[in-house]
């Protein structure tokens, strides 16, 4: 389409003028409905071009609403973009860059928007007041409420939410500045721009598409000009970063700001290599907060009709977006600064009906101004109410009495436009959300910025200073006062002379009171003065209160033109000084900040690192199962054709006890422990002793808490004099190490030893069963391996393939077993030349399962039983815990509990009936068919098949465990409905004598 | 105090505004009570009405420094559970759930009690086994609890990544009968019907000390003067130190921060209350629309109130692993509550070393789906100056002892529960 | 937040773990149960300043004793934590 015929389609567009560009047209569409608009327009002006005024559908009663603001504050234009897997709910048609191909839908709303079937509540509306819900639903059953809130939460909620995974990509940003600048408009680029004439490293954020903030909404001027240099400059500069399309919307502690960048939300989708958004974390030394105000609405009858608007933003469309908003507008202000929106509309040719003010007359030369245009001034008069339904026809206006309270309306002037403003309110949430208070000030009506917290100032309009020559001095002083805080000269720069101006001082006037028609205060969530009303006759006093039980400030807009009428309204009710009520708080984040820039890359398989063994490539083409156990990826088992995990399990464990297997442990952790005192360390970490064991010996060990329960267990072996190797569980390794390394630092800084975690330098390997010595010994150089030379518990330094290893003889599955631990490099060679030497004794790879099924048969605490509720007593290794020197955790294990001998110990399970294995966590009872609560003796933390023994067995925590020795119970797992007959009986089910690892 | 129905509705509807009353008085508190209870969240405002409603004390202040149900009530994810493991927490959360079923038509102020259910997430074979042993247990002692395989927790919950997740789904441990409750609802319930029943409740009243004779509580003063008092309960979650300080006692205790969010309101897309196993995430959706969720603390001492960004990146991105459609959903609000973390990880209700004086307290992040059961127990302690058996193992003395309820096994490192 | 590390310099919350009240003393290894108790269960737990325990676990791996205020997270202080070590005696100091 041609330009000109662009243009020709967007009745309400002016024929020239704005920073749209009139060469790019861009085709959009809206509930089915092709528009044209042209680049540099917001999905908000390019509907009101379009001459579209129904937007959308408000939370609760489904009234029609259209376009309040024009930007952020939105709470009406709420629309859903794109479509499939990009959907993307609730987002504001006022901040919404249009594209070629935009798709946006209204919400909240059914059948279509002009068509509301839920509008019904409007009607109702007088049984819905504040907190109606709270109030009924009750009966008559006691279910009742399931049965009305299935209906309420369709009915509630606005946009729908995508149901496909985000196929966008976000990226994280990390950074440091001396000065942060939030906002650029006329003060954020005098603070900018004299930081960075200063030397400052200075970053600039602007949450628009272009700097320049207000003056971007006026008439072009000396303000205007002056700022688009000033970008420029600081464009130029390359101690200064600015960062467009980026909301600061987090300031956290200590000067870390959240930054969210919109990279590519103004294009049809990312471009290749494009993330969608970029969260910043940026660490700053001192903050500017120029984030300038957002204008407040009044509150009067059917305030919310589509039409009615804020007096700023119209003329935010009409200068920027070159859109004339209305045909026939009028003006309901209480302060000068909205005169303009006047006069700007007349002098675009737009007619205005009249300007109605509350207060007997305004300032400066206004009136002339008006009478030049021949508009109308209604002095001392209000809106009481506006009319219309999907749009505005027109509003009553009445004079006030000599209190100050309208008269009734005498007047009905027609207009399609209505615009309003009762005044402005400093963004103080930033400052808010740093720790400060904000204060009300007695002249502006409004918060304004308290004391600073932290290492941040507002400048500008977010702190007050409404005009443009105000805000510009205040924005360089603003980054004087940091710089002089960071010890950087300060650099002057010159500012535009600009023409005095109509200031937004407003008349106290917020609500205009009338029996007529709804009078909004939060839009988007539906709630009136009179909800406010009823609140506080209701008890419902403290604004807390009163914003929980209206709802008022907790929609999409968290109260942005809400939350200070609310407390006008809320002051009034009670009777009191509007002084006394502070605001609600200020949370996180600014505006809505999607989850997925939260995420950033660490999204679905990335969610969390993976680790893998040096073995782990062996494994996989070797078609091993993986699991996670952790971060860890390891293997669980080898499937041989179309074996199930049962069967390969069965042939692994058999094959390992009649012949020789080999299984990856390097994900066990490995602490290196080394110096003169490393001894005694180990003597005050471990319940048994570690300080006598000889050099070439390992020794299985436990370590208590400091509250005297079981933390972990594994071997520690003495490698020299003052070198031992500490092995720990996979779960435990990490906090194994900041355990030792706590107590070195805090407890016992005298002791000379050292700990490094070397988990990931050393790859190990566990060979098991009777051909593992045969295996050995033909892979083995540089040492004997023979049971003479290597008995149980020995350790050596050896070769294999070449490379240096270290040869455990211990045993985990029972059998006779090596660990063979090499540096991770080496570790796949080292495997595979022991899988080659094994060979004639038919090495096999077994997994994860196989090893659980052995160490069960085998009596073996692990992971189930470490379960941080069990004492070394429980698990059988209270004869292990010694009587002769002090360790951590030896004084409050014999508190009495703690100590009782009658406590669930391990203790081993068989399934008394034929094919029914135990399952894990079935709880041991007497009398599996007794009534709830039933006494639980205990429960199964490991149960198994096992092969070698041909039953199925578990081990478990019993209480009394040693004297139900060969009775029998039930194992009943009440979730499935099943329970098995069991005996109890050693845990050592295998091997109890040790017979083969000792072979 | 006006009835709540349909009727009063109606009558509402027609009068306007002035058909309601006040939901409670707004009195001076008096120069001395039977019994003072500190904090006016939802703990210490059902502890006094069922002081009232159970035994027949309404001589009772409920002192609040700020406004009533504006701590932990008000800040809370609203989840209602009794999927304990441990007899001595179980058999407290599930009178409690008890008394939940019921707590609308007892209050007379819906508390919107939604029992849709609670889905605990588990993501390995050990996992499904502590399931196992949790679920069997909650069996035994006569709670609900369901088993579910993966295919199972697809159909209650299809927007779940069973595709491409770092830790698979492997089943889940549901709970029907738990679920949420409206937050504020349950304090302003509780505050109207003990003021119905003559309780004092004593706003912008902050306790600065509590007097004693001996080794017996006579009173606290308050930042409205001295209030006498026979027995005083502290129910201040989050401060419960600083209270028992000022009667010289330290607590098992630390005070963290624990943050929970809100995203913008959406149409119904996930329908029961869904808890991560691979790490510390939880998410329900509000009657309103928005997703409600949270997480890990943020781990260190804090009465802040305010949390820090890593731990919101953490939350977030453990909850798009669950949910990789929600990305584009947009985060709304977060905010922080300050937890009293105790040493084993579950609450203190008892009597403390001082005559008189009563705590309920270190309720980590569970306290608000215990509400009405530790109120009613609470209430007991104090009415016959001993526990309840129900709240009989969760005495302060257990710790000297060694009857610890540890549910996780996480030992003394409050941050770790 | 940002913590200081006496040896790395300020760094970010996410680099630290936690390890709680630094003013305890770990007891003589034969003290009373009821110090024992004290000491692993028992705590201040102030509302204002506290020195506490942190490990800069993904930096440089020392603990340190940072001062903190827990009400505002302002920082005022930060060492190395074996030269804040109050030592324990090795045996309590029983009087006959």
């Amino acid at each position: 389409m041609s330009a000109a015929k662009a243009n020709k389609a967007q009745p309400h567009r002016s024929p020239d003028g704005g920073r749209i560009d009139r060469g790019t047209p861009l085709s959009f569409r809206f509930d089915g409905q092709s528009y044209q608009g042209y680049a540099g327009d917001t999905l908000a002006s390019a509907l009101l071009a379009n001459g579209v005024k129904l937007v959308g559908r408000s939370f609760k009663y489904h009234r029609p609403r259209g376009i309040l603001s024009a930007g952020v504050e939105e709470p009406n234009a709420l629309v859903q973009l794109r479509s499939g897997a990009r959907h993307e709910p609730n987002l504001r048609a006022t901040v919404a860059e249009l594209y070629d191909g935009l798709e946006a839908t209204s919400q909240n709303r059914w059948p279509s928007l002009a068509f509301d079937v839920s509008a019904i509540n409007n009607v109702f509306s007088a049984f819905l007041g504040a907190g109606f819900y709270y109030k009924t639903f009750m009966g008559p059953t006691r279910g009742a409420w399931h049965f009305y809130e299935r209906i309420i939460r369709k009915a509630a909620g606005l946009g729908t939410a995508p149901t496909l995974p985000d196929p966008d990509r976000y990226e994280k940003a990390h950074a440091h500045c001396d000065l942060l600048v939030v906002g650029g408009g006329a003060a954020g680029l005098a603070a900018a721009l004299t930081a960075g004439r200063s030397g400052a490293r200075v970053f600039l954020v602007e949450q628009d598409n272009e700097l320049g903030g207000a003056l971007l909404g006026e008439a072009a001027g000396a303000g205007l000009a002056w700022a688009t240099d000033a970008a420029s400059e600081l464009a130029s500069l390359p101690n200064v970063r600015i960062l467009t399309r980026t909301t600061a919307f987090g300031f956290y502690d200590h000067g870390v700001m959240g930054l969210v960048e919109r990279v590519a939300d103004h294009l049809p989708q990312p471009g290749a290599h494009q993330p969608r958004q970029r969260l910043w974390t940026l660490r700053t030394k001192q903050v500017v907060i120029a984030a300038g105000a957002h204008e407040r609405p009044l509150v009067f009858g059917d305030n919310d009709i589509p039409g009615v608007m804020l007096a700023g933003a119209v003329r935010r469309y009409l200068h920027r977006w070159a859109v004339t908003p209305g045909e026939r507008a009028t003006v309901f202000a209480n302060h000068d600064e909205a005169y303009r929106t006047a006069l700007d509309l007349a002098d675009a040719g737009v007619a205005v009906a009249a300007v109605v003010d509350p207060r007997p007359v305004p300032g400066g030369d206004l009136l002339r101004a008006l009478a030049e245009r021949g508009i109308e001034h209604l002095s001392n008069h209000v809106v009481v109410r506006a009319r219309g339904g999907r749009h505005l026809l027109g509003a009553e206006v009445a004079a006030l009495d000599a209190d100050g309270n309208p008269t009734e309306p005498t007047r009905f002037i027609s207009s399609d436009l209505l615009a309003m403003s009762g005044g402005w309110n400093p963004a103080v949430q930033l400052h808010a959300q740093s720790g400060g208070k904000p204060q009300w000030d007695s002249r502006l009506f409004t918060f304004v910025p308290g004391t600073s917290k932290q290492a941040e100032r507002s400048a500008g309009a977010a702190a007050g200073h409404m005009t443009l020559a105000s805000a510009l001095t205040d924005g360089v002083s603003a980054a004087g006062a940091a710089l002089e805080a960071l010890g950087h000269a300060l650099k002057p720069i010159d500012l535009p002379a600009v023409e005095p101006e109509a200031e937004a001082v407003p008349a106290p006037l917020w609500e205009v009171y009338t029996r007529k028609g709804k009078r909004f205060v939060d839009f988007q969530h539906d709630v009136t003065a009179k909800d406010l009303d009823q609140a506080v006759r209701e008890g419902y006093r403290a604004p807390e209160h009163a914003k929980r039980y209206t709802t008022l400030g907790m929609a999409t807009d968290q109260g942005k033109t809400a939350n200070v009428n609310a407390l006008e309204v809320l002051a009034r009710a009670r009777g009191e000084a509007r002084e006394k009520l502070a605001q609600t708080t200020f949370r996180p984040p600014y505006t809505p900040v999607s989850l997925g820039a939260f995420g950033g890359r660490d999204v679905l398989r990335h969610y969390h690192p993976i680790r893998r063994t040096p073995m782990h490539a062996w494994h996989e083409a070797q078609g091993a199962v993986m699991v996670e156990t952790g971060l860890w990826m390891r293997p669980r088992y080898y499937p041989r054709g179309n074996e199930t995990l049962f069967e390969a399990m069965n042939r692994e464990t058999r094959h390992v006890r009649e012949k020789v297997g080999m299984v990856d442990v390097s994900t066990l952790g490995k602490i290196d422990v080394q110096g003169p005192d490393a001894g005694e360390f180990l003597n005050r970490i471990y319940a048994n002793g570690f300080k006598k064991l000889p050099v070439g010996k390992a020794r299985y060990g436990v370590m208590l808490r400091e509250d005297g329960m079981v933390f972990d267990d594994g071997t520690c072996s003495r490698l020299s004099e003052s070198h031992y190797l500490v092995t720990t569980t996979t779960a435990n390794a990490a906090r194994i190490l900041s355990h030792m390394e706590y107590h070195l630092q805090t407890c016992w800084p005298d002791l000379r030893v050292h700990v490094a975690s070397v988990t990931d330098q050393i790859a190990a390997m566990a060979i098991a069963g009777p051909r593992s010595r045969a295996v050995l010994e033909k892979a083995v150089e540089g040492a004997e391996v023979s049971n003479e030379a290597l008995p149980f518990m020995g350790v050596v330094h050896a070769r294999i393939a070449g490379k240096p290893v270290i040869i455990f003889r211990i045993s985990f599955s029972g059998e006779l077993a090596y660990e063979v631990a090499a540096g991770a490099d080496h570790g796949l060679a080292v495997w595979e030349a022991l899988m080659e030497a094994g060979q004639d004794s038919e090495i096999m790879a077994y997994g994860t399962e196989a090893m659980a099924v052995m160490r069960i048969e085998k009596g073996h605490a692990a992971g189930p039983e470490l379960s941080g509720q069990t004492t070394a007593a429980d698990l059988g290794l209270g004869k292990l815990c010694s009587t002769k020197k002090p360790y951590i955790g030896h004084r409050l294990k014999e508190r009495p509990v703690t100590a009782d001998p009658h406590r669930p110990a391990l203790v081993g399970l068989v399934s008394l009936e034929d094919n029914k294995r135990i399952p894990g966590g079935a709880q041991l009872v007497e009398d599996p068919k007794a009534q709830a609560p039933v006494p639980m003796l205990g429960y199964a933390t490991s149960p198994t098949y096992s092969i070698t023994l041909n039953k199925n067995i578990a081990l478990g925590l019993l209480k009394d465990g040693a004297e139900r020795m060969g009775t029998t119970l039930y194992a009943t797992n009440p979730l499935n409905n099943t329970t098995v007959k069991v005996e109890v009986v050693s845990p050592h089910f295998f091997d109890p004598e040790g017979k083969r690892l000792h072979a | 105090m006006t009835h709540y129905s349909i009727f009063s509705l109606v009558k509402g509807a027609l009068c306007g505004p002035g058909a309601w009353s006040p939901a409670w008085r707004e009195p001076e508190p008096k120069a001395e009570y039977d019994v003072v209870i500190v904090g006016a969240g939802g703990h210490g405002l059902a502890t006094a009405y069922y002081l009232a409603k159970e035994h027949g004390i309404t001589n009772v202040a409920v002192l609040e420094k700020g406004y009533l149900g504006g701590g932990n009530t008000g800040r809370n994810t609203t989840i209602v559970r009794s999927n304990y493991l441990l007899d001595g927490n179980a058999h407290l959360y599930e009178w409690s759930m008890k008394l939940w079923e019921n707590l609308s038509h007892d209050l007379n102020y819906n508390v919107m009690f939604s029992q849709r259910g609670v889905l605990n997430l588990a993501h390995s074979d050990a996992q499904m086994d502590a399931f196992r042993r949790r679920g069997n247990s909650m069996r035994l002692n006569g709670i609900d609890a369901e088993l579910l395989d993966r295919e199972g927790v697809r159909a209650m919950v299809p927007h779940l990544n069973f595709e491409d997740a770092r830790f698979p789904i492997y089943g889940g441990l549901l709970q029907p009968r738990g679920g949420t409750a409206r937050h504020d609802a349950v304090a302003w319930g509780f505050a109207r019907a003990a003021d119905s029943r003559g309780i004092d409740i004593i706003q912008n009243c902050e306790v600065t000390g509590i007097r004693r004779e001996g080794n017996r509580v006579t009173g606290v003063e308050t930042s409205r003067g001295f209030i006498g008092a026979k027995k005083i309960g502290i129910a201040v979650a989050g401060n419960s130190s600083r209270l028992a300080a000022m009667a010289g006692l330290r607590l098992p205790m630390e005070s963290h921060l624990l943050q929970a969010f809100v995203s913008e309101a959406l149409k119904p897309v996930i329908d029961t209350v869904v808890t991560y196993g691979a790490h510390h995430f939880y998410v329900s959706q509000s009657d309103k629309g928005s997703l409600v969720f949270g997480g890990d603390l943020d781990g260190y001492n804090s009465y802040a109130q305010r949390g820090n960004l890593p731990v919101v990146e953490d939350v977030i991105t453990a909850g798009l692993s669950l949910f990789p459609n929600l990305s584009r959903v947009k985060l709304l609000r977060h905010w922080g509550g300050v937890m009293d973390m105790s040493m084993d990880g579950s609450p203190i209700i008892g009597k403390l070393p001082v005559e008189g004086l009563y705590l309920n307290g270190g309720w980590c992040y569970g306290g608000f789906k215990a509400t009405p059961g530790s109120g009613w127990v609470f209430a007991h302690t104090i009415a016959n100056d001993q526990p309840h058996p129900i709240n009989e193992p969760l005495s302060l003395e257990r710790f000297e002892t060694g009857a610890v309820l540890d549910e996780k096994g996480a030992g003394p490192v409050p941050g770790h529960h | 937040m940002r913590l200081p590390c006496p040896w790395c310099g300020d760094r970010d919350l996410n680099e630290f773990g936690y390890g709680g009240d630094a003013t305890l003393q770990r007891p003589a290894d034969d003290a009373p149960m009821k110090e024992w108790v004290d000491y692993v269960f028992f705590r201040d737990n102030p509302r204002g300043s506290h020195r506490e325990h942190w490990q800069h676990i993904q930096g440089c791996r020392a603990w340190i004793v940072v001062e903190r205020d827990t009400l505002t997270h302002e920082i005022t202080g930060s060492w190395p934590a074996n030269e804040m070590v109050v030592a324990a005696p090795a045996k309590s100091e029983v009087t006959p």
